[in-house]
């Protein structure tokens, strides 16, 4: 892992068979462009920091990954293969649902709002997607949901509806319901923005433990910089649907080059 | 004026023509509420073949009279071969009309289920069908149950309408009663107590679902 990240960084030569590729991506909503022909390729395991101004166009970019919003022009790769595009003959014509829910598969997403499901306990909300998506067996996914529920520390919740949960304890379970799905690639969207602050500490607790395992690919849009610093090989720097720069958490912290790079962190500092 | 003897008399034939009103409301309601769910998910299709026809269809429906749509079924299909028993024909036309209906109640139902909902269940992979089934109508219908019951009632009032393609339910006896014994109060009378006492009750069973949901 600690290699790769070297070299990305350090030169922007990328000697890796990229996990994920943007390529000239660009996506509006009506008339705002809030993502403009962006380039970005991800090594396998690599762990990034996303990070930039509220609107510059950092969650789009996951959730265009996740299929949540599609590009209005470019193409993305997931492991080797184009995501909203299919190749027929060698030309490129959009995914039908079959195409994206392949490539989905390898890709699971953190909320901001958790998004669990109200009506369904704990339990069932991590065992759904294995038993009627992979096809487990109730037993199966059951044993496998307990399993990811105990590495979040919510092995005693196990009947208990959202509502009864912390937030807190929400996300660990929501983080649980996506780890259950085995992804390649997991997409985290500022995922402790809706949190009490003394709930923070817990659910970063579990990303990290899950980052320090290592063979997970993971994207985190994040506000919370000491955390991006700790766990992520490379720091994105976005403003404005672009990368404005790029590198090592220690370089983007401690010497960033661009100005537009400077200004954001000095201003996150001083609110800080 | 008013004959209690001849009210009893009358009473296990009335019962008898209830008996159709009240197999008829519930068969029609049953159609109406699986048309209404396949209406409203067939409605939000983003293929447009599919969202367009089921809208016009559903403008259509509601915008024309019950009682002319039942004609057309009863006295019409058998000039395209489809030759209809009044209850059958009773039991689609009343279903069809509400499923429009209800179409709209879940309609309502499903869109205040949070966008996070749809995209939490993209984001698991789940299929088009499979979040119909495990996400989105069991969160929509629960807080609809109230509505739905309402539009129950008010089918179970519609019903005498049947009576024009001449399905003998409770209200058609009361007419076929007073007809034979040239006496029309009690029967008619009597017909309309059991709407109130059958409405009445229903209602308050509403009533208590709504707060029963409500607590949850």
């Amino acid at each position: 892992m600690s290699e790769i990240v070297t070299e990305t960084s350090n030169n922007g030569i990328q000697n890796f068979e990229p996990i994920v590729r943007y390529q000239k991506v660009s996506k509006s909503f009506g008339d705002t462009e809030v993502i403009k022909e962006l380039d970005l390729d991800v090594a396998p395991a690599e762990k990034i920091g996303i990070i930039g101004p509220s609107g510059s166009g950092k969650t789009t970019l996951i959730r265009m990954l996740m299929t949540l919003e599609k590009p209005t022009s470019g193409t993305i790769e997931v492991d080797g293969e184009l995501l909203w595009h299919k190749r027929v003959n060698g030309n490129l014509v959009p995914a039908d649902e079959k195409h994206l829910r392949k490539v989905r598969s390898k890709v699971g997403m953190i909320f901001q709002q958790f998004n669990l499901f109200p009506h369904m306990t704990m339990l069932r909300n991590v065992t759904e997607a294995p038993i009627h998506v992979l096809g487990l067996s109730r037993e199966e996914a059951e044993e496998r949901a307990i399993t990811m529920l105990e590495k979040v520390g919510l092995k005693d919740k196990l009947d208990q509806y959202p509502r009864q949960l912390s937030g807190g304890q929400q996300q660990r379970v929501a983080i649980a319901r996506a780890l259950v799905m085995n992804p390649k690639i997991m997409l985290f969207d500022e995922v402790t923005s809706a949190l009490d602050p003394e709930l923070v500490e817990e659910v970063l607790a579990v990303i990290k433990e899950i980052a320090l395992e290592g063979n997970m690919t993971m994207l985190l849009v994040t506000h919370e910089m000491q955390f991006a610093r700790e766990i992520a090989d490379r720091i994105v720097f976005i403003n404005g649907g672009t990368i404005i720069e790029q590198g090592p958490p220690e370089e983007i912290f401690e010497n960033p080059k661009h100005e537009r790079t400077q200004n954001f962190l000095r201003r996150f500092n001083k609110k800080n | 004026m008013w004959d209690w003897e001849f009210t009893i008399s009358i009473l296990p034939l009335l019962l008898e023509g209830l008996k159709i009103t009240l197999i008829a409301t519930f068969l029609a309601f049953g159609f109406a509420v699986v048309v209404g769910l396949l209406l409203a998910i067939a409605s939000r299709s983003s293929v447009k073949i599919l969202s367009l026809p089921v809208k016009a269809f559903i403008e259509f429906v509601r915008s024309t009279p019950l009682l002319a749509q039942l004609f057309f079924i009863f006295y019409v299909f058998p000039k395209f071969g489809l030759v209809l028993t009044p209850l059958v024909a009773g039991v689609l036309g009343l279903g069809l009309h509400y499923s429009t209906y209800l179409s709209e109640v879940y309609r309502s139902g499903i869109d205040s289920i949070p966008r996070g909902q749809w995209e939490a269940a993209k984001a698991l992979n789940f299929s088009k069908a499979r979040t119909w089934i495990s996400i989105i109508i069991p969160q929509a219908v629960p807080p609809i149950i109230p509505v739905m019951g309402n539009y129950l009632i008010g089918m179970f009032k519609d019903t005498p309408l049947l009576s024009a393609i001449t399905l003998v339910e409770v209200l058609q006896t009361a007419k076929i009663i007073g007809a034979q014994s040239f006496r029309y109060l009690e029967p008619i009378t009597m017909v309309g107590v059991i709407f109130l006492i059958l409405s009445y009750v229903s209602s308050l069973g509403v009533r208590w679902l709504e707060l029963r949901l409500n607590q949850r």
